[in-house]
């Protein structure tokens, strides 16, 4: 099967005294349609910017180097004139970050960003989008979507504002969604509700996801694949069953190692 | 068995409701929460955002006013304390928050802000500043020459150290780490959960541990107590409540932390929808509304239950019995 996303030798250079640096040093991986992979570090490991790349958001004076290339659904990322790029971001790919209440307009409506984005990528009428806004809100579980269209961002929990972000990415039926640590901001309880609807949402719409983590709890469960990453590079990418049975860099085995974890003994049952 | 170091009982903190006038309904953050801790011991205070846990924090240590209830430290009413006599109970009773680069002053350099204690508490001499930073900066396991650096200078576990550093030069006797490893890389973290046991161990500290994580707490707690809505709605000794808890948030809690192991069972899912508003806190059990447990009645959602020994735990729930 050929990729959704190829990413090759990927470079991302910011200007600094005494010459660039390269946050982003010669990245490589490809997601299957469908897959799921996790991309896995720690803080100032390149894996959010890797991540904003794939979409041409790197943020200046930040560039992707010559000799980089993405290709996303056969097309070339790196080459995209602007109205083609714009028409790619969300249709191909769309992209869902931690913080949902710094992506979210404060003055719009959470129904009106819904159904702002279903017009921008389909043409129909201002009454169709609202029924569509409605329908996705009502599929990532907002309670009483009809009602919650007209709520503001600051009128929703953490929990359901990342629910929102998770309908505004799903309106333009993405092929690939791109998770950037989406719910390391909530609370666990939260965490594994919104977890648990973004399976629901990959099964239904056989989107591919890359998952961008430092939490290999939440991969553990879900990822087909991981990609663990280090001071911009990929160390190593492995199946998840083997990466966490037998991790092959002595990075990725201290990642591991140093996992806190709860004794697993009588374990809640109820 | 001597007294506690710290103990606080039935505890009220509400803050004025929002809105023109402050005409809002209050925002009951803390409603009647009692504890101890004994010296040189850790507690885990666990629970999610709007728990009420940092709210308890900071009137333990009075940085906000309470609306009911008594903190005693050492033995003594904190809250009956003024001036010179507060001033030198704080000193047994510091804080460390979760983040290092917003608690260190940006223009002081780290030798300076680990001494500032030292001076503002009369401890040492001037000219033994030096001589007991670079201990303290050792202790932590810091290179003293780290003294001399500004905080944009070190990385965030370096920060964190620093924190702990500033917090023992005025010796202590309980530290309250709110969220204090929350904001740390994994690696990191390790390191610094390592350096907090060896601590406690050297100098007989006893801590307050503030967390929403629970793989964290089993590696450091002595005692666990779990708040729900402003209340501890469970407490016991660390292995009990992480591996057979009675109440049924959490057995929820537990149950919501994925495994870093693709062969474990997947979470389950046993609550829905979010924490209650503590502006609009439901009548009865707090949980009532969101409750997994199969018993759930009438009685839940009438009356409140008050924490009762289950087994091991203690826990506030009509329907927890000994056998989960």
């Amino acid at each position: 099967m050929t990729a959704l996303l190829e990413v090759r030798d990927l470079r991302i250079a910011f200007p600094a005294p005494g010459g660039d640096r390269h946050p982003v040093d010669g990245v490589s991986l490809t997601v299957a349609p469908g897959e799921l992979l996790a991309l896995v570090g720690e803080s100032g490991s390149g894996k959010t910017l890797t991540g904003l790349a794939l979409l041409r958001l790197v943020p200046p004076p930040g560039r992707i180097e010559p000799g980089s290339s993405i290709r996303l659904d056969r097309t070339d990322v790196l080459a995209l004139a602007d109205e083609p790029l714009r028409q790619l971001r969300g249709r191909k790919a769309a992209m869902v970050f931690q913080d949902p209440l710094a992506s979210l307009n404060p003055v719009l409506t959470v129904g009106e960003q819904v159904s702002e984005t279903v017009r921008a990528h389909f043409p129909v009428t201002a009454r169709a989008a609202r029924q569509r806004a409605e329908a996705l809100l009502a599929e990532v579980g907002l309670p009483d979507p009809a009602r919650r269209y007209a709520a503001y961002p600051h009128q929703l929990s953490g929990g359901m504002r990342q629910r929102v972000m998770l309908a505004i990415a799903l309106a333009a039926e993405p092929a690939l969604l791109i998770a950037d640590e989406p719910t390391s901001a909530l609370d666990v309880t939260v965490q594994a509700q919104v977890l648990a609807l973004l399976d629901r949402l990959r099964a239904a719409h056989g989107m591919a996801v890359l998952l961008i983590t430092h939490d290999l709890g939440i991969v553990a469960s879900r990822a087909d694949r991981v990609a663990v990453m280090q001071a911009g590079r990929i160390v190593e990418t492995a199946p998840t069953a083997a990466l966490f049975r037998a991790p092959a860099h002595p990075y990725t085995q201290s990642l591991l190692a140093a996992i806190p974890r709860l004794p697993r003994a009588a374990g809640g049952a109820t | 068995m001597t007294a506690p170091l710290l103990e606080v009982q039935d505890l009220v903190v509400h803050y004025p409701g929002g809105g023109l006038f402050r005409r809002g309904a209050p925002v009951c953050a803390v409603n009647g929460v009692s504890f101890s801790v004994a010296r040189g011991e850790t507690l885990a205070l666990v629970g999610e955002s709007g728990s009420g846990k940092s709210s308890l924090a900071r009137t333990i240590l009075r940085l906000q006013a309470k609306q009911g209830g008594t903190v005693r430290f050492g033995g003594t009413d904190l809250f009956a304390l003024r001036g010179r006599a507060l001033r030198a109970e704080r000193r047994r009773l510091q804080i460390v928050f979760q983040d290092p680069a917003s608690s260190l002053n940006p223009r002081m350099r780290i030798g300076d802000a680990v001494a500032e204690g030292l001076a503002i508490h009369a401890l040492a001499p001037r000219a033994e500043w030096p001589a007991r930073v670079a201990a303290l900066l050792g202790e932590v396991g810091l290179d003293p020459a780290l003294a001399a650096r500004w905080p944009h200078e070190l990385s965030g576990g370096q920060k964190q150290r620093v924190a702990i550093a500033r917090a023992l030069a005025v010796e202590p006797a309980l530290v309250v780490l709110d969220e204090a490893v929350s904001a740390l890389d994994v690696s990191v973290q390790a390191q610094v959960l390592t350096l907090l046991t060896t601590l406690q161990q050297r100098r007989g500290l006893a801590y307050l541990f503030i967390a929403h994580d629970l793989a964290v707490v089993a590696q450091v707690a002595h005692r666990v107590a779990v708040l729900y809505a402003g209340r501890v709605v469970e407490e016991g000794p660390v292995g009990s409540i992480l591996t057979a808890p009675r109440h049924p948030y959490t057995q929820a809690l537990l149950a919501a932390v994925p495994a870093p192991d693709p062969s474990a069972p997947p979470p389950r899912l046993l609550l829905q929808g979010d924490p209650p508003d503590p502006s609009a806190l439901p009548p009865g059990c707090p949980l009532w509304p969101r409750c997994p447990h199969p018993a759930r009645d009438a009685h839940c959602q009438a009356e409140r239950p008050a924490l009762r020994p289950v087994g091991p735990t203690h826990a506030a729930c009509h329907h927890a019995g000994p056998a989960a």
